[in-house]
């Protein structure tokens, strides 16, 4: 096996475009469980641990553009106010020492239905880059995951970055697990509220063959809640838009849980999501 | 392969590594530092944690090419010669080890957690220990220990 280790951009996408069976390392807390556990030989790994590009994060054209080698730990220490929803679940990722190492990367490169970063990525309409010598392209997040570990990144393509809409409003994580922390969601949900054009986000995770939207719960709300008054909102509303996220899963039964339950509890994660997201949205209004 | 690093502030090289090897098997079966313990290999227990660059990492899921001119402190590393450090104190102390496997891992995740928060509430020790298992103690000992290192025995 060979251990190739790029120092720049440039040279990573060259490296890959050469061998595109090398398999890119990012924090390793996904590949190397499968390398130790001899699941996975391949002839390479690509490190990108040493390419400066991936480790930063900025502004651009009223963007948030997030390096995809920006381990967890950093998205909670320092995005926490730019992407709340993201360091939300940045948070309940692993413990101190897979936040350290992990990527959003790497969530997406593992493409899994219980990646926590990608219901968040997910409810604020983010957009991943990818990028090869042949060039760069930008694709939704909805569309990134095609099934269970399975996206749509080409044999010679890496993830450069996320990039998410900066102007935003209250957001909010929550997860599903059996304890507070090393937990692999039972489900979790997202939400983002964005009142400068009333839209809603959702995100589920951990829940169907891939993150999912619940596009008719997100309708709902956008028609119904209260934006201009602020008002408190009504609980027919709340109860509705549960319903609506929990029909918008196809969960199935598996040791973490059965498919009842995780349509229940997602009804009930959507509806504490949406109540913390408008008591903020009250508060910075003045209301409430 | 080659890694070069500096391991407790001595430069250190290690030959013939293999491309897919943990820092965890380079530390322990290359470089003679069995402190930092094999156990799961896989992320879940936290007793291989060491410091890369100055962070708390599991060094079993760091794969070594990756320590390439880097900087590396493991438990043996924190003690000055046979003194121990004020962590493995209050470790002693406390009555925190039992068959002791997770020990030199929860000592370098508590000496990073009091170096970052000195003096830190329950509930921060818990959350800054959520990656650290331990089979025996019950982990009342060991919060212990933290408090005893974070001079809030009188708590205790
Ligand atoms: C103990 C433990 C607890 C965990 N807890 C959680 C959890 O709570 N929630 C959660 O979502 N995940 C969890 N994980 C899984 C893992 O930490 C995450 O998926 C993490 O985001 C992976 O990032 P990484 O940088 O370590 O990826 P790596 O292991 O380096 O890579 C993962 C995959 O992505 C590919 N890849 C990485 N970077 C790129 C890139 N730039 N371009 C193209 N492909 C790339 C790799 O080839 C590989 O296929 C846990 C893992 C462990 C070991
Ligand atoms: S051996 Fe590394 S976390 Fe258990
Ligand atoms: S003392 Fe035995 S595992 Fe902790």
């Amino acid at each position: 096996m060979d251990f190739l280790q790029p120092e720049s951009w440039a040279e990573a996408l060259a490296v890959r475009a050469a061998y595109p069976e090398a398999l890119p390392v990012a924090g390793g807390t996904d590949v190397m469980v499968e390398l130790n556990f001899a699941r996975r030989r391949p002839p390479a790994l690509l490190d990108l641990g040493r390419v400066a590009e991936l480790a930063d994060w900025g502004g651009e054209d009223g963007l948030l553009r997030l390096g995809a080698g920006v381990p967890y730990r950093r998205i909670v220490t320092e995005l926490a106010g730019r992407v709340p929803g993201l360091a939300m679940a940045a948070r309940t990722v692993g413990s101190p020492q897979i936040r350290n190492r992990g990527t959003v990367g790497g969530n997406l490169g593992s493409a899994s239905p219980a990646g926590d970063a990608l219901p968040p990525l997910l409810a604020t309409g983010a957009l991943v880059e990818l990028a090869s010598v042949r060039g760069v392209r930008r694709v939704p997040v909805a569309g990134f995951c095609t099934g269970p570990k399975r996206s749509v990144l080409a044999p010679d393509e890496l993830i450069a970055a996320v990039l998410l809409p900066a102007e935003r409003g209250p957001e909010q994580f929550a997860k599903i697990g059996t304890r507070n922390a090393m937990v692999i969601a039972v489900c979790s949900f997202a939400l983002a509220l964005r009142p400068a054009d009333r839209t809603v986000g959702t995100g589920i995770g951990s829940a169907a063959p891939t993150p999912v939207r619940a596009v008719a719960a997100e309708e709902l709300l956008a028609a119904e809640l209260p934006w201009a008054s602020r008002a408190e909102l009504p609980d027919p509303l709340v109860r509705r838009f549960g319903e609506l996220v929990a029909a918008a899963a196809s969960p199935i039964d598996d040791v973490r849980g059965t498919a009842a339950y995780r349509r229940h509890a997602l009804g009930v994660l959507a509806g504490r999501a949406v109540r913390r997201a408008w008591t903020e949205h009250r508060r910075e209004g003045g209301a409430g | 392969m080659r890694i070069d690093c500096v391991v407790n502030g001595v430069f250190r090289r290690a030959d013939d590594v293999w491309a897919g090897e943990s820092l965890l098997h380079v530390l322990r079966e290359r470089l003679g530092l069995p402190g930092a313990k094999n156990a799961c290999e896989q992320g879940e227990c936290g007793s291989c944690t060491v410091y890369l660059d100055g962070e708390p990492v599991c060094a079993c899921l760091v794969p070594a090419g990756q320590a390439r001119g880097r900087d590396v402190v493991t438990v043996e590393g924190l003690g000055d010669g046979d003194e121990l450090h004020p962590v493995q104190r209050a470790f002693v102390a406390a009555g925190a080890v039992q068959c002791g496997f997770c020990t030199p891992g929860l000592v370098v995740a508590v000496h990073d957690l009091l170096a970052r928060t000195p003096s830190p509430a329950d509930g921060e020790i818990r959350e800054a220990l959520a990656g650290n298992l331990c089979r025996c103690t019950g982990y009342e000992k060991i919060l212990t220990a933290v408090r005893l290192a974070a001079g809030r025995e009188h708590e205790s």
